[in-house]
C-alpha cells in the first residue's frame, strides 16, 4: 500500500484510467463522504450507533459483538491466500452527504442517480412498470426506496435497515442474529459490531409477494469497508423472491466486504434469494479486488417451509461465502445452486451447509465451479443429518470445469450422518473444455471466445434456470465477460 | 472451386499427407476411399482446418482463395461443412441453439441479417421434415445421449440448414444401421446442386450404392492412387485394397481425370 501511494499521481491515474475501460462499472462518483476516521475501537461502535440514532438494544448488541470479536481470530482453514489485514486501517462509517428526511428522489444527489442510471438501476418512478422494487444501498445509507406504498397495502415491509430499525424496532429486536449469532464467526461478528446498513424484507402470514425484491449493492468510497446486513423474515404461508446483485468501481487497494444474511421461513413460507455477485475481481495481475466474506444462512423453522439459495458468483478477488440452511421444521426443503466462476488470481472458496434437524427434511446442492487463468476454485459443502432427521435426504452434485492448465478446482465434501434413515448422495465430476469441442463449434461457424462461453453456459444451465428471467440473462452476459481473455 | 496440389500434412511430427492432388468443380460429388490409416480423416480435418494438423506443404485454393490462410470458422463461414466422424456433445446447450447460433455466425460473416427465433423454427421444422428427423432432437443437448444413427442424422440436417458451398462427410457411414443409412444418403442426395460440390469420404462401397459419385478416388499411404468413376468403387468392393500395394510401383504415375497438372 505504501508503495501505491508513493506513485505519482499522473501514473495512479493512467493506471486508473486503463483499468477503468477493462471493468465497464469501474468509475468513482464524486461526492463528498462524511467518513469517521479510520479504525476501530468500542469508541467507534458507540459513534456508528449514535449518528444512526440507535436504541439501546441495537447499541448493545453490537458493543456484545465486539467484545467478542475481539477475543476472536481470522478463519485460516479457507483455501484462499491474501495479504494480512489490517483491521485498523478501515474506515468504518461512510455516509454520502444529503439533506435530511428526503421527501422523493428529487432530492437525491444527481451524482448519485446518474451512477444509478450508470449501472442500470431502475430506481425512477417511471421505471415502476420493470416489476422490481430496488432498495438501492449506496455505500453505507440507503438513498430510495421504490414500491414501497404498493408493498404496504399487503403488509409487506421492504426497507433499509436504518429505517426498519426506526420503525419497527421490535421485528429488529426479535429477529436480529437469530440466524446468525455475533458469535458465529469472525466476520459475522465484526459485521454485528459495525453494521453500516442494508435491507430488510418481512412478508407478513399468506401473503405472496407480487415482485421480486432486488438489492443493488455498490461500494464507493475509498477504503471504506462495507458490512450490510440483511434480513428476511417469511411468515406462515407466505413467499418472496429476492435478488441482490453486485457491482463496484474500480480499486487499487483491496477492499473488505464482510455482509451478513439471515433469512427465516416459517410454517408452509418459502424463501428464493438469488444473487449474481460481479465486484471488482483485480487486474489481471491480481492486483486489487474486492475481498468477499460473506455469512449467508436460511433458517427453515416452520414446517414445509422452503428455503432455495442461487448464486452466480464471478467478480471479487476473494470469495469466501456458504449460504446455508437450517432444516428445523419437518419436511422443510434447502436448495443451493451455485456457479462460481474464478478467472486470472481470483480466488473462491464457496459451497454451502445443509443441517437436517426436522424429519423428512430434503436439501438439493449442485455447484458449478469454472476455473481459468490462475483462478482457485474450492467447493466447500456440509451436509449433517441429526439424530431425529427420520427420512432426511440429500443430493449433491459438484461440477468442477477447467480452461488452460493453470487453474485449480478442489472439491471438499463434508457428510455427518447420525440417523439411520437419512439418505446422502453425492456426485462429483471435473472436465475440461476439450479442443474438440472448440473444433467442432468453430467448423460451424462459432468462433473460439463464443464456442467457450457457449459450453460454459450449457455447463452451468442446471444453476441458470434457478434464477429469474431477467437474472439468468444478465448472468449468461456476465460469464461471458469475465471468460473474455481467458483462451487461445 | 476446390483445387489441391501436392498437399503434404503431418500430426505430431508423422507425416500422414504425401503429396495429394485433387480439384473439385462445382455440382460434383466426389468419393474418397482408402484403408485404414490412408489418411481419409485427415484430409476431411486438414480442409475444415484443425489445428492439430500441421501443412507442411502444398497449397489449397478454394473459391480463389487461399483456403490454408483461414481459421476453421472463416472456413465455416465462406461455406465449408464437415460432418464429423465423431459428433462431439456439447452438454446443456440445445441443439436447436446450436443450430441457430452457428448459423447466425455464418449470416453475420456475409454481412445477412440474423434469422429470428420464428423463422429459425420454420426453417429447421421443414429440414427436418424432408430429411426424417424426430422434432424432438431440437431441444435435446447436443449429440448427448444420441444414438450413433442420431448423431450422424444430426450432422445431415445442420448440413442441410447451413446451406455449405462444399460438403465433406467423414465417415459418416460407419456405424449406420441400412435405415440410417438410407436416411443419410436422401438427406445428401436432396441437397445435390449445381453450385454444390460433396465430398464423401468412406471406407465402404455401400454408401455408395445410395450417393452416386460423379468421381471415385483412392487415398492410399497419403497419396490418391487411383481415380475413376463409380464403377473403381465397385472394383474395390470386390477385389479389397490388396491390389494397390501390389501395383505401389504406379503410384506416382496415377493421376486424376481432374488432375490440374
Amino acid at each position: 500500500m505504501d508503495r501505491d501511494r508513493r506513485q505519482s499521481n499522473s501514473e495512479v491515474e493512467e493506471l486508473q484510467e486503463l483499468a477503468d475501460r477493462e471493468y465497464e462499472f469501474g468509475f468513482v462518483t464524486d461526492i463528498e463522504s462524511d467518513s469517521l476516521p479510520p479504525g476501530l475501537n468500542e469508541d467507534v461502535v458507540r459513534e456508528i450507533s449514535r449518528r444512526k440514532n440507535e436504541p439501546e438494544f441495537l447499541l448493545e448488541f453490537r458493543l456484545k459483538a465486539f467484545r467478542h470479536w475481539q477475543t476472536m481470530t481470522e478463519p485460516a482453514w479457507p483455501m484462499v491466500k491474501y495479504p494480512q489485514i489490517d483491521f485498523q486501517e478501515i474506515v468504518y462509517y461512510s455516509a454520502p452527504k444529503q439533506q435530511e428526511n428526503l421527501a422523493s428522489l428529487d432530492e437525491v444527489d444527481p451524482e448519485i442517480l446518474r451512477t444509478f442510471e450508470k449501472l442500470g438501476i431502475p430506481l425512477e418512478e417511471q421505471k415502476r412498470l420493470s416489476g422490481v422494487a430496488v432498495d438501492a444501498v449506496f455505500d453505507s445509507v440507503s438513498v430510495g426506496t421504490t414500491f414501497k406504498e404498493k408493498l404496504g397495502e399487503l403488509g409487506v415491509i421492504f426497507s433499509s435497515f436504518s429505517e426498519a430499525v426506526e420503525e419497527h424496532p421490535d421485528l429488529i429486536e426479535k429477529w436480529l442474529g437469530s440466524v446468525v449469532p455475533y458469535t458465529d464467526n469472525f466476520y459475522a461478528a465484526l459485521n454485528a459490531a459495525v453494521f453500516s446498513d442494508g435491507s430488510v424484507a418481512f412478508i407478513p402470514k399468506g401473503v405472496k409477494c407480487p415482485m421480486e425484491l432486488s438489492t443493488y449493492f455498490r461500494i464507493n468510497a475509498a477504503g471504506t469497508g462495507q458490512f450490510e446486513r440483511t434480513l428476511i423474515v417469511a411468515e406462515e404461508g407466505s413467499s418472496v423472491s429476492y435478488l441482490e446483485g453486485c457491482t463496484a468501481p474500480m480499486r487499487d487497494t483491496n477492499q473488505l466486504h464482510a455482509a451478513v444474511v439471515e433469512l427465516v421461513a416459517l410454517d408452509d413460507a418459502t424463501i428464493k434469494y438469488s444473487t449474481v455477485q460481479n465486484w471488482y475481481p483485480g487486474d489481471k495481475e491480481g492486483r486489487g479486488g474486492i475481498f468477499n466474506f460473506v455469512t449467508k444462512r436460511g433458517l427453515c423453522k416452520g414446517a414445509r417451509s422452503k428455503i432455495s439459495w442461487t448464486q452466480v458468483e464471478t467478480g471479487s478477488a476473494i470469495t469466501w461465502k456458504y449460504p446455508s440452511c437450517i432444516l428445523q421444521g419437518d419436511d422443510s426443503i434447502g436448495e443451493f445452486y451455485s456457479v462460481a466462476m474464478t478467472n486470472n488470481y481470483q480466488q473462491a472458496d464457496t459451497g454451502t451447509k445443509m443441517l437436517h434437524i426436522g424429519k423428512n427434511t430434503r436439501s438439493t446442492i449442485i455447484s458449478k465451479g469454472i476455473s481459468a487463468g490462475r483462478g482457485q476454485n474450492t467447493y466447500r459443502g456440509l451436509v449433517k443429518m441429526m439424530k431425529n432427521a427420520d427420512g432426511a435426504r440429500n443430493f449433491s452434485q459438484c461440477d468442477s470445469m477447467l480452461l488452460g492448465d493453470r487453474c485449480g478446482a478442489h472439491t471438499f465434501p463434508y457428510i455427518e450422518v447420525k440417523n439411520p434413515t437419512a439418505k446422502v448422495e453425492h456426485e462429483a465430476s471435473t472436465s475440461k473444455i476439450g479442443e474438440d469441442q472448440i473444433f467442432y463449434c468453430n467448423q460451424r461457424g462459432i468462433s473460439t471466445e463464443d464456442a467457450v462461453s457457449m459450453i460454459v453456459n450449457g455447463f452451468c444451465k442446471e444453476v441458470f434456470r434457478e434464477l429469474p428471467m431477467e437474472f439468468a440473462v444478465e448472468a449468461q452476459k456476465l460469464l461471458a465477460v469475465s471468460l473474455e481473455g481467458s483462451v487461445g | 472451386m476446390l483445387e489441391i496440389k501436392n498437399l503434404r500434412a503431418s500430426v505430431e511430427g508423422n507425416e500422414i499427407l504425401k503429396g495429394v492432388n485433387l480439384r473439385v468443380r462445382e455440382g460434383e460429388v466426389h468419393a474418397i476411399m482408402g484403408p485404414n490409416g490412408s489418411g481419409k480423416s485427415t484430409f476431411a480435418n486438414v480442409i475444415a482446418g484443425r489445428e492439430e494438423y500441421q501443412v507442411t506443404a502444398g497449397e489449397v485454393r478454394y473459391r480463389d482463395v487461399d483456403l490454408l490462410e483461414l481459421s476453421p470458422e472463416e472456413r465455416a463461414c465462406e461455406g465449408i461443412f464437415l460432418a464429423f466422424q465423431y459428433p462431439v456433445a456439447i452438454p446443456g446447450i440445445s441443439n436447436a441453439y446450436f443450430l441457430r447460433s452457428s448459423l447466425n455466425a455464418i449470416r453475420n460473416y456475409r454481412g445477412e441479417d440474423e434469422v429470428d427465433a420464428f423463422d429459425f423454427l420454420k426453417l429447421i421444422r421443414e429440414k427436418m421434415k424432408l430429411i426424417g428427423i424426430d422434432e424432438k432432437l431440437l431441444n435435446r443437448s447436443v449429440n448427448v445421449g444420441f444414438s450413433g444413427g442420431e448423431k450422424k442424422r444430426n450432422e445431415i440436417l445442420q448440413m442441410a440448414v447451413l446451406d455449405p458451398r462444399l460438403a465433406i462427410l467423414d465417415e459418416t457411414d460407419s456405424g449406420l444401421d441400412i435405415d440410417a443409412l438410407r436416411t443419410v444418403a436422401e438427406g445428401v442426395n436432396q441437397i445435390r446442386s449445381a453450385d454444390r460440390a460433396i465430398i464423401v469420404v468412406t471406407h465402404y462401397q455401400r454408401l455408395l450404392d445410395h450417393i452416386i459419385p460423379d468421381f471415385v478416388h483412392v487415398l492410399f499411404d497419403g497419396r490418391i492412387v487411383e481415380s475413376g468413376g463409380k464403377e473403381l468403387a465397385l472394383r474395390l468392393e470386390k477385389e479389397g485394397y490388396g491390389w494397390l500395394e501390389k501395383g505401389e510401383e504406379t503410384v506416382s504415375s496415377a493421376t486424376s481425370p481432374e488432375e490440374p497438372r
